[in-house]
């Protein structure tokens, strides 16, 4: 099959790709396309031309990772495309063929696995006070190194369930709940993801000279930015 | 295009009877707006919430960052949906915009394509027997807020006033962009002419600031902001913001996202020390505020009540210009009054160094 087809398979992607005429509005609002050397408006053209080699040299490329899915783009375009939805296909592809290990940016999907993904497996919550590490996040500022520090006196200030089963914030969730999203994943597809980005990674990583997608690998991934050194 | 284009982008949002949906990102970071929304709800307005101790995540942000596939979301989702049909309610109110996105992207997709819902209600079902029914009504609890903002102005006791000047407020609101660039029609106001922030600030007394790159994002970019090579694309997003609102002096930010309300804040500080620049007056940032802490405030709830002292930049020339009564030597104390030490200093925060903040209890 093509992977223009592929792609249509995503209902994001018939939602998101009609007719594109190439104005360029969506590249205007862009926060993205300030940033990087990023255009939606390429992304929509290069899809729209079904041109299977492009297409899978954009599934394999940095571009494809640098938007922010804010979705400033979707009340922008005059035509009713959404350049955000094209983005969450091709990257929902890119993982399903193993492309995103090509590049750097992509390659970032075993971090957001190995963080995001496992707080939700472990907790039922994609961030929890005690994954925000101060040393991995000194943007935080020292008022969040305050809390993480104290986090015990802290925040049951504001609920009585901390790290604990019950009703308010932060609580621990029971393991019948987990148990639920655990059984949601297995069946819908989310724990597959889980598992090819680990299968795909760990092979780029064997590629690259590592032995395999250790923590020294998965942290390469998180910190480095080819484009600064 | 005219604002009054826009005035037909209002909602209906329903007035009792609410299952509450939190946030990963506010109760980590605003754990005192989430506590204040619920107690405004049921004591000021004397209204039925239910927080459901079996709610979990949404999985937003993996799903914005590409680790948690649509089918699942749907499934997850559906199981909030079900949830809240077994503890008796048909009116679901996130307290987080990536959530109420997701919602109502969800809820329009399986309108269009009822393939995937039958979809999302067959796993639920397969994976924990519960079955999927969909709310009736759908809302931030920002939403909410706004619906009862004229309620609450009739029982406020501290306007959005400088009490020195007699001057409204200026506040500069930013609403995030999960919550009506989406789907435009369920935001009040559209997302080019917001209102649900506005009209609380105009109801409680205050003046909202128009400045260019109002409709801008913060910077999250959700992996923009989780890897941290990525961090970069955000500090600079944020920056673009600050740099465009700072002109028109704003006496504070008021955010409708939890997520934009810590980038304004935290990036603030990084800004500050990195480069120098602060934003707010006499070289200090400028406060942000989630909507509760400003509903808190203006009905007279206490800041450090209300979590404030958990944000970066400090809020307290905010709380002078309100006339705010609190109690400084307070603002660092754990629980059962044990004082815990205070933050090290940083160029966004002003009140650091004042001997109040070292008085042990």
């Amino acid at each position: 099959m093509d992977y223009f087809s592929m792609l249509m398979e995503d209902v994001r992607m018939r939602e998101g790709l009609k007719a594109c005429m190439n104005c360029g509005v969506c590249t205007a609002i862009c926060p993205a396309a300030e940033f990087y050397d990023y255009d939606p408006r390429q992304i929509a053209e290069t899809v729209q031309s079904r041109d299977n080699d492009r297409i899978e040299a954009l599934l394999k490329s940095e571009t494809i990772w640098y938007c922010g899915q804010c979705m400033s783009c979707r009340p922008r375009c005059p035509r009713g495309n959404t350049p955000g939805y094209i983005i969450q296909s091709l990257r929902y592809l890119s993982q399903k063929l193993g492309f995103f290990t090509n590049s750097e940016k992509g390659r970032q999907q075993l971090a957001l696995k190995r963080t995001i993904g496992e707080n939700i497996m472990r907790a039922g919550y994609c961030l929890v006070p005690r994954e925000i590490d101060p040393d991995l996040h000194p943007e935080q500022g020292t008022v969040w190194r305050w809390i993480y520090d104290n986090d015990r006196d802290i925040y049951p200030l504001f609920t009585s369930s901390y790290r604990k089963v019950g009703a308010g914030a932060l609580r621990k969730l029971d393991d019948q709940t987990l148990e639920e999203i655990h059984r949601i994943f297995e069946l819908s597809g989310g724990k597959e993801l889980f598992d090819l980005i680990e299968e795909h990674s760990d092979h780029k990583a064997r590629e690259m000279g590592y032995d395999g997608a250790t923590r020294e690998y998965m942290m390469d991934t998180f910190t480095k930015n080819s484009s600064e050194q | 295009m005219r604002r009054s284009n826009w005035e037909d982008y209002q909602k209906s949002i329903a007035d009792d009877h609410y299952y509450y949906g939190r946030s990963c990102i506010r109760q980590n970071f605003f754990p005192g707006s989430e506590k204040a929304f619920l107690e405004i709800l049921a004591k000021e307005l004397g209204r039925d919430i239910y927080d459901d101790p079996l709610h979990s995540s949404c999985t937003g942000i993996g799903y914005h960052s590409d680790i948690v596939p649509l089918d699942t979301i749907m499934a997850v989702v559906a199981r909030q949906f079900a949830l809240m049909d077994e503890a008796g309610y048909e009116n679901f109110v996130t307290s987080c915009i990536t959530s109420f996105g997701i919602y109502t992207e969800i809820l329009s997709t399986w309108e269009e394509f009822p393939e995937t819902e039958e979809r999302a209600a067959k796993t639920l079902y397969e994976a924990t027997g519960r079955k999927l029914v969909k709310p009736k009504n759908m809302a931030h609890t920002s939403d909410v807020i706004f619906h009862f903002r004229k309620q609450i102005a009739e029982k406020m006791c501290r306007p959005l006033i400088n009490v020195t000047t007699g001057e409204p407020l200026r506040v500069v609101e930013h609403i995030g962009c999960h919550y009506a660039k989406i789907f435009p029609k369920k935001g009040i106001g559209g997302s080019e002419f917001p209102y649900v922030l506005a009209g609380m600030i105009e109801s409680w007394g205050g003046e909202v600031v128009d400045y260019p790159e109002r409709r801008h994002c913060c910077g999250f970019g959700f992996r923009n902001y989780l890897v941290q090579a990525n961090r970069g694309y955000s500090v600079a997003n944020s920056q673009k913001k600050l740099d465009s609102m700072a002109p028109y002096r704003p006496d504070f930010i008021v955010c409708n996202c939890p997520g934009c309300s810590m980038f304004l804040d935290k990036w603030q500080y990084t800004i500050a020390e990195m480069e120098g620049t602060t934003y707010g007056e006499g070289g200090q940032g400028i406060p942000v505020l989630t909507y509760e802490e400003m509903a808190g405030l203006v009905l007279g709830y206490d800041p450090w009540q209300l979590g404030m002292q958990m944000h970066q930049v400090d809020v307290e020339p905010l709380l002078n210009k309100m006339g705010v009564q609190y109690d400084p030597t307070t603002k660092y104390l754990g629980k059962n009054g044990k004082y815990i030490g205070k933050p090290a200093a940083a160029a966004v925060n002003n009140c650091n160094d004042v001997g109040l903040y070292e008085i042990k209890v």
